[in-house]
Parts: structure tokens; C-alpha cells; sequence
């Protein structure tokens, strides 16, 4: 299919360019870090403490650090006017989208799969119990983060305060998929189960997944043509 | 709309208000739990509605706007959408003031005011992003895709509130504190202000949309000065 | 069936109108001098002809087809003020990436085969950030004729082009037109112009003042046209 392989060959251009110069990941995964370490002088945490709030602290550190990755993603499309070739080019609005993201969303699995081994040992978290679901709620949530600052960065892209304006648009429309994350790993981090109640917030990480994802890939196409 | 129309609406606007604050002043008894001061609640209550109406109008005049390419869309968008903002922030003052004088506090995570607050954010960013973009064609067409994606969120948003809440039950802003059924005099002052607050966000709105269109011919006819 | 038919197009920036109503048919094979003083709607026009920009009025039909059209998009090749290059990749690399979205057959060959005759294959592996301005500009010119557009669309191509480059060009540009494909160019470089160009389009403040074949006049008095028009 020609809008899966346009995807994948505009997924490997941003992952190609920027494995090669890591500016982007090395300062998110330094700025992950750093955030976790700095929380354990903001609140001295009993273990107890650190289990109930480790979802918490651990999306709100995935989110910010993705700001710096999103950020890039179509900026760096503006140097040399490549962009502009890229939207000539046969590639669709909506592959070019997906494609990013895709990008984007592997790197920032790259700098979840980083930070959390340095904030079980930091904090002595268990988490041997449910493995696979914790990758479920990662593959979901990052995907949302993603999908909504990929569209966003897409929007901002020719504007002054773009990286000002980036991350004040897209927190507040992430608060439902990032309440989701948090909760479930709060408790899959804690060595939980996940009880029966709280199921319904997979639904809502999918249902905000499927909603949004196809959003985007009908609408950018618009936003990228003058 | 033709100005005198518009007046008269909002003269109509007015005068509906005055009535409703003279008959929940002096027609209707003070509730039994909280006194006087539930009758902010007629203003509280209403002005939800009307924010989320007029999101609501911000969305569907996006999606006419990204169908049709008609500018008079976007205009619309962006007077509904500055509406329902300065609605949402009554909404939210009201809360606060309700909140301070019943439980003493300032603010409280009840699910009405923590959406108003979010909802607050998604559309300040969606005036933020407008402002940023001088072309207004490109404006135009990155805020109406930027407010279809606020009205889905906000819609989401609100369930997922609602979920949270099922499962940490807090303070919440009801006029049903007493759990019985409401007084039929007050429950019909509701309807009444709704009404009221409706008319007055329509006469706004239709102000707002003349001041935009008029900005949109001066801004065109400083390029045209320009391009001689 | 035309290369390129415009008919009764107009874009607006907001309320000003950045063409108005312009008509024009270009058959195919042709070579087109789009000039115009500045601001006068050139590259707004080239913008709608490459699919990135849609007019508010008027149809826009290339090779038959919308200008958005899959298949027109695989056709056409630009050149534009950017060199459209990624820095962090090597030529090679550029090269290799859009001859795959373009759907390029033995992309690799073919990438060599370019980079051979910009004389860029000893550096094939460098990253383009290390290239000098000429090779930068000697690239572009590959990756815009890398696929055999049957439509190039070229906005003030030779201005501030090394000698080199300006060879390479040129080659291009002759061989291109020898298998029958049709150039639209922006250009403030008159002469060099007026030696490929079969016919010549003047905008002025987004209409089109003249479409026609190349006038004599214009061999020894390159601003004639603009006179004429009361665009001097």
C-alpha cells in the first residue's frame, strides 16, 4: 500500500537523521533524568509514598521530555525549504503525518525505556508482576502524546513562538490519555493487579487512540497545503 | 445583523436579567442548607451550558469552515469560542466565590470546575495560535483544525473526569445538597436565566463577529496600501 | 492535453488578492519565462502549479489532471529558493530518499548515475552540511531531475549559481526538454532566459498582462516587455 510505504520511508528519513546527530534524544533522556533525581530532594519520599505517585511523576516526566523530541519533528523540516518538497512530492499529507509519528513515537519509547530502569533503581520500584501490560499502557499513551504533538507541531510550524506555544497546546488536550497512563502505572509500577474498575481506562487510552489518529490523519493534509 | 436588531436584543437581553435578579432576590425564600447565597448557583449552573453551546457552535462552524471555505465560519468560530471563554471564566468565578462561602476554601477538584479549568486552557491556546498567524487564510485553517481537536478533547475530557470521580468522590457544586428534589420556583428561575444568559451570549457574539469582519476589511485594504 | 491549464485562478491572502483570474494554457514540450516585477504573483503561481497551495477560484489542471493528484505530484520536479536537501544526510542519502517517494525504478542506479553527472560521486557518502555552496546547489538540481518530471517548475533558477552549477543546469534543463518535458521558470535573468524559452508570461499585481511566443524584441532589449506593459 502506497500510504504505509510512504509512511515507513518518511519514518526512517526522521529516525535516520536523528539517531545520527541524537540532539534531540540526548536532551530528553538528560532532562528525564534529571527530573527524576531532582524529585527525590523535592519531596523525600517513602516507599510507600513514591508507589502511590510513580504514574504521576513518571508521565509528567515522559511528557515534558517529549516536548523536546515534538518539537523537532516538523521544525526540522523548515531548514532548506524540505518541507515544501515533501508536500510536492507524491507523499500524502496523511503519510507524511504518520510517518513522524511513527519516528516520534520510537524515540520516545527510546527515552521511556531509559527512564524507567533509572527510576526503579532511584526508587526501588517492583514491577516484575505484570510486564506486559506496562508495555501496553506505554505503546498506548506514548502513541497518544505522540499523535497529538506531531498534529500540533505540524500547526506551529512557520510560527515565531513556536516552541513556546508548542507544549501550552498540547498538555491540556492530553489530560484524559495522560490521567489514564497514570493511573495504570501507578499501580503496574507499584507490582499491582489491575482491578476491575480501572480497566475502563484502556478503553479510554484506545478510544482516545482511534479518535484522535483518525482526526489527524483527515485534517493534516489541510493544515499542510496553503 | 442590523444594528438596531442587535441593540434591541440586547436591550431585551437586559432587561430579561433585571427580572430574574429582582425575582430571585425578592420572589424566591433562601434554600434551606445554605442560605443566601445558593442564588449565585442560578448564575453558576447556566453559564455551562452556555460555554459549552457556544464551544459547541465553535466546532461545527470549523467543520463548515474547512468544508465550505466561506470566511464568515471563522468568524463565527472565533466570536463563539471568546464567548464561551468569558462564560466558562463567570463559570469558574462563580464556583470559587460559591465554594469559598459554603466550605471555605478557594478552589475544589469538583469535576464541573476541574473541565471548566482545562477547557480554559484548550481554548486560551486556541486564541494564543490565532494571534500567532498573520495570513489570514492559513489562521483561518490551523484554528479550525485546532478547534475541532479542542471540542473532542473537551467532550473526552469530560468523561474521563467523570470516571476519575467515580473513583475519588469529592466536593461537588449542587444546589441538591439536601438530596430531596428541587423547588419548582427555583428550578424554573434556572430555565429563566438560561434563557437570559442564552440571548445575552447571542447578542455578544453577533457584536464580535461585526468588529471581526470589519478588522479583516481594514487589515485587507492595509495590504492592498502596501502592494501600491 | 495540455501541460498546463489555468483557468480563471485566484488566490487570496486574506482579502488581497494575490492573482486574479488568470488564465493560461501551456502545451506540452514548451518552455516558459515567467517574469514579472516582485510581488507581482510569481511564485504564488509556481506554489499552486507544485500542489502546495490551493487557489480560492478558478481550476487548476496538470496533464490532465488536479494538481494534488497522486500521479501529477509524481510528475512534476521543483526547484525552488530552498535547496530542499537535509543537512544530516549524506548526497547519496537525499538522493536515495526522494527517488523512493517518488516511486523511482533502480533508484540506486539512478541516484549514481546523477550523482555522477554532477560530479558529485567521489562525496556520495559526505553529508551534505559539509558541502560547499556549489555542491549544495549541484545536488538540488539532481534530486529535482532525479525522477524525469514530465513538468518542472524552476523559481529563479540560475540566480546566484556558480559557473559550474549553471553548466550542470543548463545540461539538465536541454536534456529534459530533448525527451519532450515541459519547464515553466521564474526569472529575473532575462538573456539567459530568453535563450531556452519558447514563450513568455508577464504577471503585474496577480494578472497576467502577456502570454505569448517569445518576442523578438526581447533578444536585445530583454526589458521591452516590461515597458510595453508599463511594468518598467
Amino acid at each position: 500500500m502506497h500510504f504505509l510505504r510512504s509512511s515507513l520511508i518518511v519514518a526512517g528519513k526522521d529516525l535516520r537523521s536523528e539517531l545520527r546527530t541524537k540532539e534531540s534524544l540526548n536532551a530528553a533522556i538528560s532532562f528525564a533524568i534529571v527530573i527524576l533525581v531532582l524529585f527525590s530532594f523535592a519531596v523525600d519520599p517513602s516507599a510507600e509514598q513514591t508507589r502511590e505517585i510513580a504514574g504521576g511523576l513518571l508521565w509528567l516526566v515522559f511528557a515534558f521530555a517529549g516536548a523536546l523530541i515534538l518539537n523537532r519533528s516538523f521544525a526540522r523540516e523548515t531548514a532548506n525549504d524540505c518541507l515544501d518538497v515533501l508536500v510536492a512530492s507524491p507523499v500524502s499529507g496523511a503519510a507524511l503525518f504518520f510517518g513522524k509519528a511513527l519516528a516520534n513515537w520510537s524515540l520516545l519509547i527510546i527515552v521511556e525505556l531509559v527512564s524507567l530502569p533509572v527510576f526503579g533503581l532511584l526508587y526501588n520500584m517492583n514491577w516484575a508482576r505484570s510486564p506486559l501490560l506496562l508495555a501496553a499502557v506505554l505503546v498506548l499513551a506514548t502513541w497518544a502524546v505522540t499523535v497529538i504533538g506531531t498534529v500540533f507541531s505540524a500547526l506551529t510550524v512557520n510560527l515565531r513562538l513556536r516552541e513556546l506555544m508548542l507544549p501550552v497546546l498540547i498538555y491540556p488536550m492530553m489530560i484524559p490519555a495522560l490521567m489514564a497512563a497514570m493511573r495504570l502505572t501507578t499501580l503496574l509500577v507499584g507490582g499491582e493487579a489491575v482491578p476491575a474498575e480501572d480497566w475502563i481506562w484502556f478503553r479510554l487510552l484506545i478510544g482516545f487512540d482511534i479518535i484522535f489518529t483518525s482526526l489527524a490523519l483527515a485534517l493534516v493534509e489541510v493544515v499542510l497545503v496553503g | 445583523m442590523r444594528e438596531k436588531t442587535l441593540f434591541a436584543l440586547g436591550v431585551l437581553a437586559a432587561i430579561w436579567l433585571v427580572r430574574n435578579l429582582y425575582v430571585m432576590f425578592l420572589g424566591l425564600p433562601d434554600e434551606a442548607d445554605q442560605g443566601a447565597i445558593y442564588r449565585i448557583l442560578f448564575f453558576h449552573v447556566p453559564s455551562w451550558f452556555v460555554c459549552f453551546t457556544g464551544y459547541f457552535l465553535a466546532g461545527a462552524a470549523s467543520v463548515l469552515y474547512l468544508a465550505r471555505k466561506n470566511p464568515v465560519y471563522d468568524v463565527l468560530a472565533v466570536s463563539t469560542v471568546e464567548v464561551g471563554l468569558a462564560f466558562t471564566l463567570i463559570g469558574l468565578a462563580t464556583g470559587s466565590i460559591w465554594a469559598r462561602i459554603i466550605w471555605g476554601i478557594w478552589w475544589t477538584w469538583d469535576a464541573r470546575l476541574t473541565w471548566a479549568l482545562i477547557t480554559c486552557l484548550i481554548y486560551a491556546g486556541y486564541l494564543m495560535l490565532r494571534n500567532a498567524i498573520d495570513d489570514p487564510t492559513t489562521r483561518a485553517k490551523n484554528s479550525a483544525v485546532l478547534c475541532i481537536f479542542a471540542f473532542t478533547s473537551v467532550v473526552i475530557t469530560y468523561k474521563a473526569i467523570d470516571w476519575w470521580r467515580t473513583q475519588h468522590p469529592g466536593a461537588v457544586l449542587s444546589f441538591r445538597t439536601g438530596g430531596g428534589a428541587m423547588d419548582p420556583g427555583m428550578e424554573s428561575m434556572l430555565y429563566q436565566n438560561f434563557g437570559a444568559l442564552l440571548l445575552l451570549a447571542a447578542v455578544l457574539v453577533a457584536v464580535r463577529m461585526r468588529q471581526e469582519q470589519m478588522r479583516r476589511e481594514v487589515e485587507s485594504m492595509r495590504r492592498y496600501a502596501h502592494a501600491i | 492535453m495540455s501541460a498546463v491549464a489555468l483557468d480563471r485562478v485566484s488566490k487570496y491572502y486574506g482579502d488581497y488578492p494575490a492573482l486574479r483570474a488568470v488564465t493560461l494554457d501551456l502545451g506540452q514540450g514548451e518552455c516558459l519565462a515567467l517574469l514579472g516585477r516582485n510581488g507581482a504573483g510569481k511564485t504564488t503561481l509556481l506554489k499552486i502549479l507544485a500542489g502546495l497551495s490551493r487557489p480560492q477560484e478558478g481550476e487548476v489542471r496538470i496533464l490532465g489532471r488536479d494538481a494534488r493528484h497522486r500521479a501529477t505530484r509524481a510528475a512534476v520536479g521543483m526547484l525552488g529558493h530552498g535547496i530542499g536537501l537535509y543537512e544530516e544526510l549524506s548526497a547519496l542519502e537525499n538522493l536515495l530518499l526522494f527517488g523512493r517517494l517518488y516511486g523511482v525504478q533502480d533508484v540506486s542506479q539512478r541516484a549514481r548515475e546523477w550523482l555522477a553527472l554532477t560530479s558529485l560521486d567521489r562525496v556520495e557518502h559526505s553529508l551534505v552540511r559539509e558541502f560547499s555552496r556549489g555542491m549544495r546547489q549541484r545536488l538540488a538540481v539532481a534530486r529535482a531531475f532525479l525522477h524525469e518530471p514530465a513538468l518542472l517548475l524552476l523559481d529563479e533558477p540560475f540566480t546566484s549559481l556558480d559557473d559550474r552549477s549553471i553548466q550542470v543546469l543548463q545540461q539538465a534543463l536541454r536534456n529534459a526538454r530533448s525527451r519532450g518535458a515541459t519547464v515553466i521558470m521564474i526569472t529575473h535573468q532575462i538573456r539567459e532566459a530568453m535563450e531556452m524559452a519558447t514563450r513568455v508570461a508577464l504577471l503585474g499585481r496577480g494578472k497576467l498582462l502577456y502570454h505569448g511566443p517569445s518576442p523578438k524584441e526581447m533578444q536585445e532589449d530583454p526589458g521591452w516587455l516590461y515597458r510595453i506593459h508599463g511594468e518598467a
